[in-house]
């Protein structure tokens, strides 16, 4: 894949550091995303692939460095400022909204295109019935891809693991964002819903264009999706490159092996 | 006629996006309102009006308030008594010094002043949770009664401290106050509360009840879709504290006539709220209901069993009715968190399907 045609940056960071109390969890960290590309960030436990998502949408404050997303370049920024600039997430442990029905937590991944007040939603007429509708027309056409139909208005508490992974990749893409950020979205699941995930991941990164930025351990599935990969160990950078380079780099390669650090 | 939802299908979006999406329950609602304005006033007596009707609508409302606060949102509020009290008082004054606006502007304004209050007392929730949230609104509980006490300007300086209902009309009917007539008021409460009912249904649906859920069940979630914790946490507290503020004002005003506020609005009556909405069923607008109806219904019942049937001494009654509602906020807590209403619900999806089971 890595002959795609990649677009122009659409996210950037800067020696990026990041530590909580006297633990380094990142340190100078830099990487770009390119518009349309589907971006790993691979590492061995605690390398710091999560914390540099939360950084990215603005649930870490690093210490030092910058990130640019869309031409603008700040410090950090509140979550809900990265939400309404076009980012949305999953987690790596499941953060549904577990008292809600399937439908509900995609609706509510909406949230930052419905407008209507109180009032109008109080009487739910006129403007807040039209919008209530448009957003469930939009809402239905994410349980279609996804191909949830059948659990849409069960709690979503009760559902198996791997649904529920897959409720929450519906709500985030609800938002309709630019730049998808997902922590391991196949973590625990069976290779025939890791196939299922995976055909999800390049669906919506052909049909919507959502620029992509994945943790994954699963080596295939990160050799297969990737267009770039960037490689974390303990804090630091290891590697940056096309997956056919950072397999072949012998510092890469040692991470995973456990040679131990000097 | 059979309940179910099998063989009704939905041609779009509008109709299940409707509030009762399937007809039966459409038309229990519809039966529901029949009885309401038809049956009930027609059959039930002055005492029954007085003595049930009116306090089951009234701590509705309250639990309706709560449950938006606690049910949907999440933030647990020992607050309520006290809310009620604002609303009693705001209504108190505004209906001394403009009677000439109305009694339902008054109990609408008495709601917004609360909603006020409420939203002031909601600040802490942004920064502190659960056990801590709910000591922060026990204190306000405290200051609110203790200030309703001890400023003389609230109750108008008059000696007693108490505060009593001037008689307002409506239809040229007196509706406040003991001279009131019971079924003018029991016409005046429902009307509120069937309305206002509606209105939290349509909000708890809606994108706000959504946001409202979205807080209670993982903040940190619904920060990263773009719901702002200040605005989902305070719009809880105040549309709460609007429902609430209203049933205070309507508690004073229509049912008890004059009120002292550590007699009428002290702890137990937040106690009491919570109760409801915990048996009736958090996060359900139903439920705000059967709970209400349940604490108002279950002591006059077991006095009536206890004391005038097998003759038990009443004060021993009134323990067997506190042990009574002990044991059923534990069983509910433990084995049904969502209440009567869950209960409904499930019955409800037994019919539903059949007489296919799966
Ligand atoms: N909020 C926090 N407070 C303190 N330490 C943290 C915090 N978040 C992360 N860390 C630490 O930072 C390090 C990196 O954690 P992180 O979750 O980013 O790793 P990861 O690469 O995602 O690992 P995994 O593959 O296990 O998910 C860990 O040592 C972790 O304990
Ligand atoms: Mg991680």
């Amino acid at each position: 894949m890595s002959e795609r045609q990649l677009g122009d940056t659409i996210l950037e960071v800067n020696n990026i550091g990041l530590s909580f109390g006297v633990m380094k969890v990142l340190d100078d960290i830099s990487f770009d995303i390119k518009k349309g590309e589907i971006r790993s960030i691979i590492g061995p436990n605690g390398a710091g692939k999560s914390s540099m998502l939360n950084v990215i949408n603005g649930f870490y404050h690093p210490q030092e460095g910058t990130i640019t997303f869309k031409g603008e370049t700040r410090k950090a920024m509140a979550p809900h400022v990265a939400a309404s600039h076009g980012i949305a997430r999953t987690f790596q442990n499941i953060a549904l909204f577990k008292g809600m029905s399937t439908l509900d937590n995609i609706m509510t991944g909406r949230n930052l295109k419905m407008k209507t007040n109180i009032f109008w939603q109080a009487l739910h007429l006129g403007p807040a019935r039209k919008e209530e509708l448009e957003n469930r027309e939009a809402a239905e056409r994410i349980i279609d891809f996804l191909d949830i139909q059948a659990i849409r208005k069960k709690p979503v508490g009760k559902l198996p693991y791997g649904l529920q992974k897959r409720v929450e990749l519906g709500r985030a893409l609800a938002a309709e964002p630019e730049l998808l950020l997902l922590d391991e979205p196949m973590a625990g699941m069976n290779s025939e819903e890791k196939e299922d995930m995976s055909r999800f991941i390049i669906d919506v990164n052909d049909e919507f264009g959502t620029t992509i930025a994945l943790i994954e351990h699963d080596m295939g599935v990160v050799m297969d999706l990737s267009d770039r990969v960037v490689v974390l160990d303990y804090g630091k950078q290891l590697a940056d490159g096309v997956p056919d380079e950072v397999r072949a780099n012998q510092e890469v390669i040692d991470a995973y092996l456990g040679v131990p650090h000097e | 006629m059979i309940y179910r939802e099998t063989g009704q299908f939905k041609a779009n979006y509008a109709d299940d996006q409707a509030l009762f999406p399937i007809a039966q329950d459409r038309y229990v609602v519809i039966a529901a309102l029949i009885v309401a304005f038809g049956v009930v006033p027609m059959v039930l007596n002055q005492y029954w009006l007085n003595a049930i009707m009116l306090p089951f609508l009234i701590y509705s409302l309250a639990a309706l308030g709560l449950n938006i606060l606690t049910g949907y949102c999440g933030q647990v509020s020992l607050g309520t008594g006290g809310f009620m009290a604002v609303g009693a008082f705001a209504v108190y004054k505004l209906m001394v010094a403009f009677p000439e606006l109305g009694f339902i502007p008054l109990v609408i304004l008495s709601g917004l002043i609360t909603a006020a209050v409420g939203s002031l007392f909601g600040l802490p929730s942004l920064r502190i949770k659960g056990f801590y949230l709910a000591v922060a609104t026990l204190a306000s509980q405290f200051f609110l009664i203790w200030l309703f006490n001890k400023v003389g300007w609230f109750f108008n300086y008059n000696a007693t401290g108490m505060i009593t209902s001037p008689p307002m009309t409506m239809f040229g009917v007196i509706i406040t106050g003991p001279e009131g007539s019971p079924m003018a008021k029991y016409f005046l409460v429902a009307t509120i509360v069937a309305v206002f009912a509606l209105v939290a249904k349509n909000i708890a649906r809606g994108r706000i009840g959504r946001n409202w859920m979205a807080i209670r069940d993982m903040d940190i979630a619904a920060e990263l879709i773009g719901v702002r914790p200040l605005i989902a946490k305070l719009s809880a507290f105040a549309v709460s504290s609007f429902y609430i503020g209203m049933a205070g004002a309507l508690y004073f005003a229509v049912w008890l006539g004059s009120a002292e506020p550590t007699e009428a609005f002290d702890i137990n009556q937040s106690f009491l709220v919570l109760f409801m909405i915990i048996i009736g069923g958090l996060g359900s607008v139903l439920g705000s209901f059967l709970g209400a109806g349940f604490l108002v219904l279950m002591p006059i019942l077991l006095k009536n069993i206890l004391v005038d049937g097998f003759g038990t001494d009443s004060a021993l009654a009134a323990h067997i009715e506190i042990m009574t509602v002990g044991a059923l906020i534990i069983i509910f807590l433990i084995v049904e968190p969502h209440g009567l209403a869950r209960l409904w619900r499930i019955a409800k999806e037994k019919l539903r399907l059949w007489p296919f089971p799966y």
